[in-house]
Order: C-alpha cells, then sequence, then structure tokens
C-alpha cells in the first residue's frame, strides 16, 4: 500500500486536489481516504458518498492536528490494509503553517492556493519545506506575472520541490501529480514510519491551560516581545 | 524565451460526451492566425481551451492530443509559466496583489530577467490602445476596471511574456476595443484563439470552430464568403462604441443615431 499525506491551508483546495485523485485513479487502485480535523469535518462524508471507497475522520479537539495525526497513523495504516486499501489518502487540517504533517514513506502534498498572495510560500516555513511535491491551484484566477512570482517564491523555499500548477475543479495539469504518486513506492515497513520534521515545541505553560498574558505570569519556554531569538527558548 | 521556435501547433481529435469520435482529422494553428471557438454554454468551448493550453496528450476528460511542430511538446512548456508558449486570459484573469500598474509590470520584467524597464512603459502604452479608459502607471491594479485589466494583461502576453500563442476566453464582454486586439495580435505574429460569444469577434477570425455536445462539431473558414455580414457586424459595433461612450459621458439621443 501506498501513503499520501496532504496538508496546506485551510480553503487552500486539498479537498478538490483530493478528489481529482480519487477519480482519476480509483479504476486502478483501491482508495482509502482519512481526514483529520479539529470539530468538524464533512469530507469523509462527501468522498465516501462521491466514490464509494472507505473513508474515515478524527476529531483532534484541543490537541494539535499533525499531534492527533501522527497518534493515529499506525492504526490507520492498519485499517486502510483491512480494507485491501492500494492507497491511503491522509489529510490533514491544515490550521497553521507550522504543519508539517509528512512522514518517511509517504508521499507529501502541499496544497496551496495561487490567490492567497505571493508571498504565502515564504511564510509557510515547514509545511512547504518538508514536502515532496507543491500543488498549486486556482492557477487560473491570477495573472500571468504573480503565476510566475508564485513559483519562484516557492523555489526560494525549496528549490527541490516538484511543483504542480492546476485548475483543481477542473483538473488541469493533475497528469503530473499522478504521475508522481504512481512512481512513489509502497510503504515498506510500517513500524519504522517516523515524522520528518520536528513537530512544534511543547510544552509550555500555555499548553497547560494558564490563561494569564505576559511572559511574566509563565515559565518555562517563554517569549518577550523584544531581544527574542526567531525560536522559543527556556527560561 | 522558448527553447524552440513554434511554427504550427495541432490539435488532434479526442471524443464527445457519450464517448463517440470527434469528426475532424486535425486542426493546424500557425503564427498570425486567428481562431474563434464558438457554440453554446456547456458545449465544450472551455475544455477545448484547456486542452491547448496544457498540451493535452490524450490525458484529459476530452481525450485530445496537442502537438506543438508535429511532435509531443517539451514537458517545460507546461509546467514552467516562463517558458510556457501560450497565455491564457479569461474574464477572471486578475492581478491580486496590491501593487500599482508600474510596480506590477517590473515585478513580471524581474521574474522574466528583462533589464530593460523601458518595457513597462511601451506595456502600459500598448494596452491603452486597446481601451477607452486610460490606464496610467501610479494606477492601483485592483482599481482597474475590467476592460483596463484585460487590455493590460493583452498587452503583457504580448510585450513581456512574448507568448506565439494567446487564448482569449470572452474577454470582449466590456470596454475592450475588439478589432484592434485582432489587428495588434495579428502585426505582432500572435497566434489567436478566442472563445467568444461575439459576432464580430467570430467574423474577423479566419476560421470558426463550431462546438457542441463536447466536441468538436465543424471548422467553417468563410474566406471572402462573409464579407458583407462582417461589414454590418464592423458598422453596427461602431455604433454600440459610440453609444457607449455618449452614455457614459451623460448624453440624451434625441436625435436618430447614424452608422
Amino acid at each position: 500500500m501506498k501513503l499520501v499525506i496532504a496538508a496546506g491551508p485551510p480553503s487552500a483546495g486539498k479537498t478538490a486536489v483530493i478528489r481529482q485523485i480519487i477519480g482519476q485513479m480509483r479504476d486502478r487502485l483501491a482508495i482509502a481516504y482519512m481526514k483529520i480535523d479539529v470539530v468538524r469535518a464533512f469530507e469523509d462524508e462527501e468522498l465516501a458518498a462521491e466514490f464509494g471507497i472507505p473513508t474515515k475522520k478524527i476529531y483532534s479537539g484541543d490537541l494539535c492536528p499533525d499531534h492527533a495525526g501522527i497518534m493515529v497513523m499506525s492504526d490507520a495504516i492498519a485499517w486502510a490494509e483491512e480494507h485491501a486499501a492500494d492507497l491511503l489518502i491522509v489529510e490533514s487540517a491544515g490550521l497553521c503553517l507550522r504543519c508539517s504533517p509528512y512522514t518517511t514513506q509517504s508521499l507529501g502534498i502541499v496544497v496551496l492556493s495561487a490567490v492567497s498572495g505571493t508571498n504565502t510560500p515564504l511564510k509557510m516555513g515547514a509545511m512547504l519545506a518538508l514536502a515532496d511535491i507543491a500543488v498549486v491551484t486556482r492557477i487560473d484566477l491570477v495573472s500571468q506575472a504573480e503565476k510566475e512570482v508564485f513559483r519562484e517564491r516557492i523555489r526560494e523555499v525549496s528549490a527541490a520541490l516538484d511543483i504542480v500548477e492546476t485548475n483543481a475543479v477542473q483538473g488541469t495539469g493533475m497528469r503530473y501529480l499522478l504521475r508522481a504518486i504512481n512512481a512513489f513506492p509502497e510503504i515498506e515497513n510500517p513500524e519504522s514510519i517516523v515524522l520528518r520534521g520536528a513537530p512544534p515545541l511543547g510544552v509550555c505553560t500555555i499548553c497547560i491551560g494558564k490563561k494569564e498574558i505576559g511572559w511574566q505570569q509563565h515559565f518555562g519556554v517563554i517569549r518577550k516581545l523584544e531581544g527574542a531569538d526567531y525560536l522559543y527558548r527556556g527560561d | 524565451m522558448c527553447p524552440e521556435a513554434i511554427r504550427e501547433i495541432t490539435i488532434l481529435p479526442g471524443r464527445n460526451k457519450q464517448g463517440e469520435p470527434e469528426r475532424f482529422d486535425a486542426i493546424t494553428i500557425r503564427p498570425g492566425e486567428t481562431i474563434s471557438i464558438v457554440g453554446p454554454t456547456g458545449s465544450g468551448k472551455s475544455a477545448l481551451v484547456n486542452d491547448i493550453e496544457i498540451f493535452a496528450q490524450n490525458d484529459t476528460v476530452t481525450g485530445r492530443t496537442v502537438l506543438v511542430n508535429g511532435r509531443q511538446p517539451p514537458e517545460e512548456f507546461v509546467r514552467d509559466p516562463a517558458q510556457k508558449p501560450v497565455a491564457l486570459i479569461t474574464q477572471h484573469t486578475k492581478c491580486l496583489a496590491d501593487l500599482m500598474v508600474r510596480e506590477f509590470l517590473l515585478m513580471h520584467l524581474r521574474s522574466r530577467k528583462i533589464e530593460d524597464e523601458t518595457v513597462v512603459q511601451r506595456t502600459i502604452d500598448l494596452a491603452n490602445e486597446f481601451t477607452g479608459e486610460k490606464i496610467r502607471g501610479d494606477m492601483k491594479m485592483t482599481s482597474l476596471s475590467g476592460g483596463q485589466t484585460r487590455s493590460l494583461m493583452v498587452a503583457d502576453a504580448i510585450v513581456i511574456s512574448n507568448t506565439p500563442i494567446i487564448l482569449l476566453d470572452e474577454v470582449e464582454s466590456a470596454g475592450i476595443f475588439k478589432g484592434r486586439v485582432i489587428e495588434t495580435l495579428k502585426r505582432y505574429g500572435k497566434a489567436v484563439i478566442f472563445v467568444t460569444h461575439d459576432p464580430l469577434v467570430s467574423l474577423l477570425s479566419k476560421r470558426r470552430i463550431v462546438m457542441r455536445d463536447g466536441s468538436v462539431e465543424k471548422v467553417i473558414e468563410p474566406g471572402d464568403s462573409e464579407r458583407e455580414a462582417l461589414d454590418e457586424a464592423i458598422r453596427l459595433d461602431d455604433i454600440i462604441c459610440r453609444m457607449r461612450e455618449r452614455i457614459r459621458a451623460g448624453e440624451t439621443f434625441t436625435a436618430p443615431v447614424s452608422a
């Protein structure tokens, strides 16, 4: 079985891209789909109704969706294999641009919307840098100049990233994404799968429920407005 | 700009919505030619334009194949917008960035590694030939009208992108001098493909592709046989244009409008 993990900011078009993958590959592959979201999600029901494939969702609730994803990933692989799936697609919630749910032995797809502004790729960090392939959606809506600049900005973050531009509703350009999925190897050993990047730093006093504002009220991992480094540092 | 000069592109037939093969052998388009794509809504006009834009290789819903100079084009033609020989401008194409016209064009110049900044003014001047509402370099892109935006996008495709093939998807709807755009695109030796509902644009094109039910129904090459209809369309368009300008200027029409 192959594993595809899709991330991207909210409303970037992740589900539209996944719909194209399923629609164009389901004749040849048995596909299973899992959505990780925070409070509510409907994609699993929609895709099950549209394509008749096994789907699942989990709600992360108070947990970071990426953390939730890692917690359930081995169960999810076992679940998809029980359904004799050839391909498991996991879609993350894409809450913050810090998310990077990609694991080893998976094809990591980041979905970005071309209408989100030409500087967006530069704001994305690990979500973009650790992916294998970037799918840029709504490409039909932006000017030629912005298309070109958007692509350059992605290259600035990760020069090696494969870039696919698409109007995901029409499915233009998807052939290159499908080709990448076809060429990607199957999972070798689920037990050796690990998260690719370093997860967000934890645990701070806010994580454990202390709500007062101001760094003076906290200890452990703190941050001041001035004189702080890019990373949060322990006190 | 392009790794190889484009002498022609060829569209090979696919299938209609019922899966039946299309009834044409091949449609070949060369620089300097104009073709319009006509047909009712839902007949497959935009799908045909999409096939051309991504150089379909029997891998889209229509099953068509599009060749460049008789061969499958290199992958960069499709994947790298800076190398793509096709510019698609639709009524939805917009500049989203909060930039002035001048800054926007400079951004495009830089991404193309073009150092000659006089290109900016040349692009604006050309755009102003296409629209009656004057565009200035210090205007905000986001404040341009639909007609101004499309005029600028067409000028940008000609001067900065310099693509040999330009696809215009229903750009005629407002504020753009159709005849002049077509004239200029011919002068620059561009192959132009219009998706259109406009009689004048259709009649000004050398060939008309008629779409029906997802497939090419026929290709009409009228030659001079439609000359009278074209003259009439030009005359009517001229009246409509002048009436539009007068309405915008706040005038009333108490006397008959002459051609």
